[in-house]
């Protein structure tokens, strides 16, 4: 890959904003770190912040102050007026639900992500290398109603990755998955992050699943960062209760 | 012998009355969803207003607005060298008027029942609010714009208040099938509106059993 060949700092996510709720709570998000390249957990309870986090990094919502910029590419200043369209900002965002479009079919949903200005047969066989890559080449000609729920897991992340995204991030993609599938996802999504050598962004409030996934982690509580730092450093191994499906991943 | 001129009448006027409720009913609709501006429940209340205003107060108003006097009416009249009141553009903007309120129902609730994350989902893969609402949005609402088009065309079919308000009632120019029956029947010539009464029944319960079988589908998936 390309990008492998620019160094560390040109590649991470730089993130300090703060958002000011629109509907009730003096409740004020104003949150600062750096996501580099690998896997950075944004970590607390529910309702701390996390998912306006993601949200503001993406550009579904606008902050009321703050900057955001991956590496040199600023997508977000307040004080200079900048403001990067969702669509321009070339993130991959892996929502709860997938997210697939149930109208389209799975070649369809990966082609989707892909530049306009590339050539149609282009953008086919990019999509069908990337279904290839993710297993399910032989689900290309069929739509996501009559998926699986390990498929469809599979046809989301070649549609997340095909257009080599800067930024990846995770919305607990995990809380609607069993062991098996939880496995599975969390070795493609290792592998893709560990070739391509871009930042993930994983919001979650299951320490094991922090654990077995992170490079990094940020812990955020009620809109503010309480502590970042190593893995190791911020989730003690000791503290744990692994769960099997995960185990495998934090001993290796 | 039943003159069925009146009905071609009544249907042209609903093509093109079905063309411009949906056009600006999905507008309206779209808009209605994606805003939160103050004056949201304002306008949703003045366009749903057709449904239950007195058809005498609507086309009171359609008479100040683009009447020969107005400053609409001037300048269509300078444009087309015909005035919108009482020929078939009035008939037109009449039956519009009354359906208006069905599309932007049917639109708001077809756009509403449309899964959030998906339109995200397509943001972030590079759509812009164009694209993502022409490839994901319109095409996921499908079904219950459908219905609201047909509800539309159904209900400018059979327009009668306003349209005597404001087309008045001019035999092969703006007596469409409802007016015709009504006057027939005023004659005691009720021979001559069966056709056409047998013609709107038979349509308005097609529509409306189609409308049920399109929306029953959708809340099931």
């Amino acid at each position: 890959m390309k990008s492998s060949a620019a160094p560390e700092a040109e590649r991470t996510l730089e993130v300090d904003v703060r958002v000011e709720r629109a509907h009730g709570h003096d409740f004020l998000l104003d949150v600062k770190f750096a996501a580099p390249p690998g896997v950075t957990i944004l970590y607390g309870p529910s309702g701390s912040g996390k998912s306006t986090t993601l949200a503001a990094i993406c550009g579904l919502i606008t902050p009321k102050a703050g900057r955001i910029a991956l590496g040199g590419e600023v997508w977000f200043d307040a004080a200079r007026g900048i403001r990067c369209p969702v669509e321009k900002r070339g993130i991959a965002f892996v929502f709860q639900s997938l997210a697939l479009f149930p109208h389209m079919t799975a070649l369809g949903n990966v082609e989707y992500g892909l530049p306009r200005k590339m050539a149609r047969a282009e953008r086919r066989a990019r999509a069908e290398e990337m279904l290839a890559r993710m297993k399910v080449a032989h689900l290309a000609s069929r739509r996501p109603g009559t998926f699986s729920g390990g498929e469809a897991q599979r046809v989301a992340l070649a549609r997340a990755f095909a257009p080599s995204p800067r930024l990846v991030l995770l919305d607990e993609p995990f809380s609607a998955m069993d062991r098996e599938l939880r496995r599975d996802f969390i070795a493609d999504v290792r592998g893709y992050i560990d070739e391509a050598r871009v930042p993930l962004l994983h919001v979650t409030h299951h320490r094991n699943e922090a654990r077995a996934l992170a490079d990094r982690v940020v812990l955020i509580e009620a809109g503010r960062i309480k502590a970042q730092g190593g893995v190791d450093e911020m989730l003690p191994a000791s503290m744990d209760k692994l769960d099997d499906s995960l185990r495998i991943y934090v001993e290796e | 012998m039943s003159d069925w001129q009146p009905l071609y009448l009544s249907f042209e006027v609903a093509f093109f009355a079905t063309i411009l409720a949906t056009t600006l009913g999905v507008l309206i609709g779209l808009w209605l969803t994606s805003t939160r501006a103050p004056g949201r429940d304002l306008i949703d209340a003045i366009t749903s207003a057709p449904m239950v205003m007195p058809p005498t107060v609507l086309g009171y108003y359609l008479l100040v607005a683009l009447g020969r006097n107005s400053a609409v009416g001037r300048a269509w009249e300078a444009i087309f060298g015909s005035s919108i009141v009482f020929t078939r553009t009035g008939a037109v903007v009449a039956a519009t008027l009354g359906s208006l309120p069905l599309v932007i129902k049917s639109a708001r609730a077809a756009l509403e029942g449309v899964d959030p994350t998906l339109l995200k989902a397509a943001r972030t893969l590079g759509a812009g609010p164009a694209r993502t609402f022409l490839t994901v949005h319109l095409p996921l609402a499908a079904r219950g714009l459908v219905a609201g088009v047909m509800l539309a065309f159904a209900r400018s079919l059979g327009d009668f208040g306003v349209t005597l308000m404001v087309a008045g009632d001019i035999p092969g120019e703006t007596q469409t099938a409802a007016l015709a029956i009504y006057d027939a029947i005023q004659e005691h010539r009720e021979h001559a509106a069966a056709g056409m009464i047998a013609v709107l029944t038979g349509i308005t319960i097609l529509a409306l059993y189609t409308v049920n079988k399109l929306t029953a589908v959708r809340r099931e998936e």
